[in-house]
């Protein structure tokens, strides 16, 4: 793979080179533009039918690749798992192939299985593009935190960014890791054991389960989504104690030694995982990350369309 | 009557009374009728020529899954028992996770008129240890012997309670026969993929810890000790079991261990990009976990080499990793993986091999065959250990293909299988499929 093409699908960032992952925030950088225009639209995929399939609801996530394909001129399907052939137990295989007969240019998968991104994209001829696979990545989330990270320091070398909540059940947190790492910043996660897999300081981060240990250590906190059933299935007592004892909060922050800049890949639970005058003060910058995210999918539908990575927006002033 | 057969010139090893050497063997009205240099058969005596191959009692793998009655479109007790005469077995031992389970005399028959109209390897069927295998209460043990089962398990499942392992210990004491446990603590296991490591972790699958097998194994140990039961622990993957079991032998236990051909010979690594002929359960360990069994093997630890023969449809296995099913083939592609891991790395010598794969296996089911002694069953395997293969699954004679091994380059393999002084199977003239 030439470091200034991607190949044919974005599954992960774990199999990326730091190259091409430049090239794909670089290239976000220059879609940026598009949104902030009267009409937010460039041809750059006139013509490509692009499949989005979401077998795992997704609100955030699926609008954002839907307005990323709609200002770059696709043409755009939304499937969803309830109300298709894939609720009369139809295989995920079946269901792409049947697609691809209709003659689609791009998929991008959203399911509850890891490896299900990749599984489709070894078994069909269209691009695939994962918009989260199981407890593997998202790759995209990956990179528009990288990008909003980019925009707030101006280098993601030598950052020290903490992932901070439950890492066993997260994708977000190991394309983060994998993006960061290869980008030169410095990566800690901070949770409760429980919520830790024994093996992650094999891919090169620190392990914390203090979060104030991660405060006083970080530049920036990504905070992740801490989610109701990990209560009911025995990993923690109760989101109460989680707040009490891992939740980021004025107080904590109050007692770092600098202004730390604060992600959450959304949904928020206000109150648990992060209180809400942290997730709206000053150093958040969750609503940018959000803005981000359209910017970064653009780029990454363009360049597995084979765009060229010095995509210039037509009549824009650069 | 049996034509006679007349194996001549071959490496005649027999690991039951530790003999090896170049020899002649001759086999007539189904029985080994003798061993020994310049043997002259009776006119019209069928003739295999051995030299340079080697000659000893036909392999025995104490675990398979044949899938009959109930899964067919997988695997029958017809080509299974196929598929283990091309691997050089000459008996199986079938487990009883079919549907229905065999739980019961009728069951079990049904198996056993199965295999003798197949006429290939013999199948010794498993009953289950609990009605239908549900780990309430307990099958009858007598009934299923009288049938013909020669061991009880619930494989598939672990027996999580343990008042109802400690009674079929226990009970199973009668008959002398042991009980085969399939160590999973299942709160530890639930929803498990593969092997809790770093591999899991990169690829984002729920793990199952080491410790869910050793919880159960300790378990297991410490309730022979209670009840003097023969416990048999089936497809002992990590280091942390070994250890156990090592500890369970050195108090006396009758406790006795199999391990598979994958577990000696991969590591997690195999799941790599969600390969789902590399699922099973217990899952590919660390390559720690694979030095372990090897050891155990070698020191006796660990008795016997098991396939756990699990046959899958292609399509059930062509989807996603935490929906595919567990197991892979192991009868066609055995005795391969134990002469390359094992043998020809210097680990294990050869006739070392074959008794863990033929001898031991006949002592602890205590099943006919594992020696050539004048008398006994002419249940034989001509084994090339020298010659160089490359694994096709599409050449397979199980009904399924699902195997990790697909592509591998294998040395040794089988050429000649006779079962009751039969040749079921002979590589020069390959029977056709079955069906």
């Amino acid at each position: 793979m030439s470091p200034a093409t991607l190949g044919k699908d974005l599954v992960g960032l774990e199999t990326l080179s730091a190259a091409q992952i430049l090239l794909l925030l670089d290239t976000a950088e220059r879609f940026k533009e598009v949104s902030e225009r009267p009409i937010k639209k460039v041809p750059a995929l006139r013509g490509k039918t692009i499949v989005n399939l979401f077998f795992e609801a997704s609100t955030r996530t699926r609008i954002s690749f839907e307005f990323a394909e709609k200002r770059l001129s696709a043409d755009t399907v939304n499937v969803a798992s309830s109300g298709s052939s894939v609720s009369k137990g139809e295989t995920l295989v079946d269901t792409a192939r049947n697609l691809e007969a209709m003659r689609i240019d791009m998929v991008v998968i959203r399911h509850h299985a890891s490896g299900s991104a990749e599984f489709l994209g070894n078994r069909i001829r269209s691009n695939v593009i994962n918009a989260g696979d199981g407890k593997h990545e998202h790759p995209t989330q990956g990179l528009l935190d990288l990008l909003t990270l980019r925009d707030r320091f101006g280098k993601l070398e030598g950052l020290k960014v903490a992932i901070c909540g439950d890492v066993t059940h997260s994708r977000v947190a190991r394309s983060n890791i994998w993006g960061l790492k290869k980008l030169g910043a410095e990566v800690a996660v901070c949770g409760p054991p429980s919520l830790v897999p024994r093996e992650i300081g094999q891919l090169g981060v620190e392990v914390m389960t203090r979060i104030e240990d991660a405060i006083a250590w970080a530049d920036a906190l990504n905070v992740l989504r801490l989610q109701l059933e990990r209560m009911t299935a025995g990993f923690i007592p109760s989101l109460r104690e989680y707040n009490r004892v891992f939740g980021v909060t004025r107080e904590r922050l109050a007692r770092a030694p600098k202004d730390l800049v604060i992600m959450h890949p959304g949904p928020m639970n206000r109150g648990v995982e992060i209180d809400s005058d942290v997730a709206d003060g000053e150093h958040s910058v969750i609503l940018p990350q959000v803005t981000n995210g359209v910017a970064v999918r653009m780029a990454a539908l363009y360049l597995l369309a084979g765009g060229s990575p010095d995509w210039q927006h037509q009549g824009g002033s650069e | 009557m049996i034509r006679p057969i007349l194996i001549r010139g071959g490496r005649v090893i027999d690991p039951s009374r530790r003999t090896d050497g170049v020899a002649d063997v001759y086999l007539a009205d189904g029985k080994v009728a003798a061993v020994g240099r310049n043997i002259v058969g009776e006119d019209g005596c069928q003739v295999i020529e051995a030299a340079g191959k080697v000659v000893t009692p036909g392999l025995i793998d104490l675990h398979v899954h044949l899938r009959e009655p109930g899964f067919e479109e997988l695997e029958t007790v017809s080509t299974g028992a196929m598929a283990a005469a091309a691997g050089g077995f000459t008996a199986v031992c079938a487990m009883p996770n079919t549907d229905p389970p065999l739980d019961n005399q009728g069951a079990i028959g049904f198996v056993i008129s199965q295999a003798q109209k197949a006429g290939k390897a013999r199948v010794y069927p498993i009953g289950t240890i609990s009605l239908g295998q549900k780990g309430e209460q307990l099958s009858e043990f007598g009934e299923l012997l009288s049938a013909g089962a020669v061991a009880v398990s619930d494989d598939g499942k672990p027996i999580m309670n343990s008042h109802l392992m400690r009674t079929a210990l226990e009970y199973a004491k009668t008959f002398g026969i042991p009980v085969a446990d399939h160590c999973e603590e299942i709160t530890l296991a639930q929803g498990g993929a593969m092997h809790e490591g770093i591999v899991a972790t990169r690829l984002g699958l729920k793990g199952i810890p080491a410790a869910a097998e050793e919880i159960h194994v300790a378990r297991d140990c410490i309730l022979s000790e209670l009840t003097g039961g023969h416990i048999h622990l089936c497809h002992m993957s990590t280091r942390g079991s070994v250890e156990l079991i090592r500890r369970a032998k050195a108090k006396g236990l009758h406790v006795t261990a199999e391990v598979t051909p994958h577990h000696f010979t991969l590591t997690h690594d195999a799941c790599d990009g969600y390969n789902t002929n590399a699922k099973m359960n217990p899952p590919l360990r660390e390559p720690e976990d694979v030095e372990a069994v090897r050891e155990a093997l070698k020191d006796g630890t660990v008795d016997v080499i098991a396939t756990d023969h699990a046959p899958h449809h292609y399509d059930a296995k062509e989807r996603e990793f935490d929906d595919a099913p567990n197991g892979i083939l192991g009868l066609e592609t055995a005795f391969g993986l134990a002469v390359t891991q094992l043998v020809r790395p210097g680990l294990i010598a050869l006739p070392d091999l074959l008794y863990r794969m033929s001898t031991r296996a006949a002592q602890i089911f205590k099943l006919p065959g594992g020696t050539l002694a004048v008398g006994s069953h002419a249940d034989i395997a001509v084994l090339d250990p020298d010659v160089e293969w490359t694994v096709d699954p599409g050449q397979f004679y199980s009904k399924s293909r699902n195997t990790p091994f697909g592509g591998r380059r294998l040395f040794g393999r089988a050429e000649v299988t006779i079962v009751r002084g039969r040749v079921v199977y002979d590589r020069a003239a390959p029977p056709g499929r079955l069906s």
